[in-house]
């Protein structure tokens, strides 16, 4: 008996997407450029922030903007472990979590506080307060940031160096936490989170005070994202400051709204497009945020729901 | 820290809170009248401060660069308008967010094309140029007194204006309750022009005020916005006394907490800790200012919306 | 008459120089079902919301099975068993007409911080919402989204919902506004089967339904009841008839 909406593009559009970032280390191996599978990687560490994000922003209407801190919290837990010689990345991932969730769990608790305008900059302002943080950390590079003595061990051994490896460390990163947040969403805290989207006081009639079930998304939802930064100081064996900025997190939320808001595997897809774009459009010219920056004015204006939005559109 | 360095630093923060205030008395206008949120507003105070050079190279007078810069920021506020944010005042906030973001991404690197990556300096006007001596020994440039008085000018005058005239009895209500000013028959795409031009006007005109001071140079408004978010989300979204109260705080908390927070660590961790931690300490400290008014007002301290 | 369910102590809200709420004082037994009539604008709804605690009172008390819930918030007297409906129908547009009601017994019945488990696997729930729903011949929509049912399915809907909470005393704000002849039917037949379980006040227009389903009747003008008494009675109330019935006879 089931009784829940599957549309088709539910379960179909994830398995192609996963099928393919699969493949892509075979493609590469069989001569496609050897530069496909770091930018792959980004896509999928960048996927993994923003699919975190849509977890706030499409289920929780809650519309965070400093999303890109936990990032910056993730990254600064490989870095300054490893440069006081803890190379593990488990023990990273844990002061990764231990750290992004204290900061989401007390900077939450006061966001939530309050509504609407109010949340979008708080969150900001918060997220400013941690770049501010991370560029006054003389001993650990300050603004310029600083090069990782080298990436993170797996029981001791230093496989990440490979970037097949590394690939498939991002992979079933995101895999994983993609599961997991399908499964959130679709148990009883992740309905009570979807009913507190749809109408506060309607789930307060019934008895819900929605203020926990919101503060216990923000937490998972940054403790996620510090995975994310995990993988990006791993991969570019540099942490910065810039990381954890507000530019960044703007990025997030557009690469959300870029797949469409509300579908996990969304974030996912808008991710690719924002990475290949950017990446595309600075071969392109030096001012290619010229270009950029007038395109998501369009996008904003004009294709609402982004992709799905447009997919959805023509059908 | 001396009396006198003391004395000069708050006169510093007062003059960073008064360009604060200008910026931030547009923004909350404009959020508290058309529920919208304009991150572009941080660029435009940049737009404001590269006309002003250019115009001041131009003429060879910064009164002259000053008096061109003010309109050609209102004509370039109200290009934007235009193009872009009159199509999102019906939009939810993820969207203006997200659409004023790409206008920053622009501009950022429209003025690089324009002006080149080095970045401008303006010359203080020669007039302005000289240091006033307040008390004995106290010398004080006279251009930061003239950026306090004009800041204190705006203020009164938008006090003034929001107070005591219909234009501003029409700013009040809408900040109070947008949908009954436009049930009231009140033209509100005139009224949002006003308010949106008004912003406009005074960010570039901070923009330009701080020529001379700082160096002008693409994403100098980046950091000035959020600062700017911090005013109007202590002070109350759309409250112009609430903007100008918080904008003198922040000022002189973000300019004497670089000081203060060594000297006063130093009475608890030795001194290269104390100035370490103080160092780490101060850029954060107007947030964790912020989050300690939100706690206990989480609208505000003058809060406007009901 | 035991220890009344619900006992409203002079109750007061203004707004401004508009007094909304007037020195209201009313008590429900347990199994009643107590109509509120008034004109439009006589502060009915704003009474609901006050006894509901979306609203605060200006001053008074609200008592409520034996406790004082005065400075309860909605969720907290939901949970104690005091449920409302609202007049625009407010349910949950994009989930599930089954999920609508599903959560409102959830609210309930265990802890929502459960992060894993399908909901759709959560037999006991769903077979209990299944059950409210068909009660309202709305079980063969349980897997729309609740924005496309109809609105006469729409306020069924919130009916289910609040039953769904196993609420000691309802509060609806008048349930059969824009249903058709025959929803209105099922609806008034719902609650006449829930008279003596579970006690409600019901705010409503439709007046055979509010004389056919009450025990007693009370009059909202201006904010300040003027009359309580049983369905005859009230009929028979010059004042009443003055104030209220007159207009529309």
């Amino acid at each position: 008996m089931t009784h829940r909406l599957k549309p088709n593009g539910r379960r179909v559009v994830p398995l192609l997407i996963f099928a393919l970032l699969a493949l892509v280390p075979a493609a590469t191996a069989i001569g496609a450029d050897a530069f496909v599978l770091s930018l792959v990687t980004r896509i999928m560490i960048f996927g993994l922030a923003a699919m975190a994000l849509d977890l706030l922003l499409g289920y929780g209407a809650m519309i965070s903007f400093g999303h890109a801190a936990y990032v910056g919290i993730g990254a600064y837990s490989v870095g300054i472990l490893s440069s006081s010689g803890i190379d593990d990345v488990f023990v990273q991932i844990a002061v990764a979590f231990a750290a992004s969730g204290l900061f989401a769990l007390v900077t939450g608790a006061i966001s939530l506080r309050t509504k609407g305008a109010y949340f979008i900059m708080i969150t900001l302002a918060f997220g400013q307060m941690l770049f501010f943080l991370a560029s006054s950390l003389a001993a650990f590079g300050g603004d310029d940031g600083m090069t990782l003595p080298s990436r993170s061990l797996v029981f001791g051994a230093p496989i990440l160096k490979n970037t097949v490896v590394l690939y498939y460390a991002a992979f079933i990163c995101l895999l994983g936490f993609y599961a997991l947040c399908r499964a959130i969403v679709a148990s009883r805290f992740g309905r009570v989170l979807r009913g507190i989207r749809e109408n506060l006081v309607r789930m307060e009639a019934i008895g819900f005070a929605p203020y926990p079930y919101k503060l216990a998304a923000y937490v998972i939802a940054g403790m996620i994202a510090s995975v994310a930064g995990v993988l990006l100081a791993n991969q570019a064996e540099f942490v910065s400051p810039a990381y954890a900025g507000w530019q960044r997190s703007a990025e997030l939320i557009f690469m959300v709204v870029l797949g469409g808001v509300g579908s996990l595997h969304g974030a996912i897809i808008g991710a690719a497009l924002f990475v290949l774009l950017a990446e595309y459009l600075s071969r392109l010219t030096e001012y290619w945020p010229m270009i950029f920056g007038p395109l998501l004015i369009l996008v904003v204006i004009f294709a609402r729901g982004g992709i799905a939005g447009l997919l959805k559109a023509w059908r | 820290m001396t009396p006198t360095f003391a004395f000069i630093q708050i006169l510093n923060g007062l003059q960073f809170g008064m360009i604060l205030f200008l910026i931030a008395a547009g923004l909350t206008l404009v959020f508290g009248v058309m529920d919208f949120i304009n991150l572009a507003h941080g660029v435009q105070y940049m737009v404001g401060a590269y006309l002003a050079a250019a115009f001041t190279a131009w003429s060879g007078s910064f009164f002259i660069g000053l008096a061109l810069a003010l309109p050609a920021a209102l004509l370039f506020g109200l290009l934007l308008e235009f193009l872009v944010f009159r199509h999102l005042y019906d939009r939810d906030h993820l969207d203006q967010v997200l659409a004023t973001f790409g206008v920053i991404l622009f501009l950022n690197q429209a003025v690089k094309l324009v002006w080149g990556a080095e970045p401008l300096s303006v010359p203080i006007p020669d007039v302005l140029s000289g240091t006033i001596e307040l008390s004995d020994g106290i010398l004080y440039p006279v251009y930061r007194l003239v950026i306090i008085g004009v800041g204190l000018g705006v203020g009164l005058l938008l006090y003034a204006v929001v107070n005591h005239t219909r234009l501003g009895m029409l700013v009040r209500a809408g900040a109070t309750n947008a949908p009954m000013v436009a049930a009231l028959g009140v033209n509100i795409r005139l009224l949002f022009t006003i308010v949106f031009g008004t912003g406009a006007m005074l960010a570039g005109l901070a923009g330009a005020m701080v020529a001379p001071l700082l160096s002008v140079e693409p994403g100098m408004g980046d950091h000035v916005l959020i600062l700017t978010f911090v005013v109007i989300v202590i002070g109350g979204i759309g409250s112009m006394r609430g903007a100008f109260v918080a904008a003198l705080l922040i000022g002189l908390i973000d300019t004497l907490g670089r000081f203060v927070a060594p000297s006063v660590l130093r009475a608890v961790l030795d001194p290269a800790a104390a100035s370490q931690v103080g160092t780490a300490l101060a850029p954060m400290l107007i947030y964790l200012i912020m989050a300690g008014v939100l706690c206990f007002r989480p609208s505000g301290l003058f809060p406007m919306k009901h | 008459m035991t220890v009344p369910l619900l006992s409203v102590e002079n109750l007061c809200k203004a707004y401004g120089a508009l007094r909304v709420t007037d020195r209201v004082t009313l008590t429900v037994a347990a199994g009643e079902l107590r109509a509120i009539i008034g004109p439009n604008g006589a502060g009915k709804t704003t009474l609901i919301h006050q006894l509901s605690g979306l609203a605060a009172p200006d001053s008074g008390q609200v008592m409520f099975d034996g406790r004082d819930v005065t400075a309860l918030s909605m969720p907290q007297r939901a949970r104690l068993g005091l449920v409302r409906s609202f007049q625009i129908t407010a349910i949950l547009p994009r989930l599930s007409a089954l999920d609508n009601v599903a959560l409102a017994v959830q609210a309930r019945s265990g802890s929502s911080f459960r992060f894993f488990r399908d909901v759709s696997q959560d037999a006991a729930i769903n077979t209990e919402a299944l059950a409210l729903l068909a009660r309202f011949r709305l079980d063969a929509r349980a897997a729309s989204a609740a924005g496309t049912l109809s609105y006469g399915e729409k306020r069924q809907l919130e009916l289910a919902v609040a039953l769904a909470t196993r609420p000691k005393l309802l509060l609806l704000d008048e349930p059969l506004a824009g249903t058709s002849h025959d929803e209105a039917r099922l609806v008034i037949a719902a609650l006449q089967s829930l008279k003596r379980d579970v006690a409600i006040i019901l705010i409503e227009h439709d007046m055979d339904a509010v004389f056919a389903l009450a025990d007693r009747v009370s009059v909202l003008v201006y904010g300040a009841i003027i009359a309580s008494g049983t369905p005859a009675e009230i009929r028979a109330d010059p004042a009443v008839r003055a104030a209220y019935l007159g207009e529309e006879a």
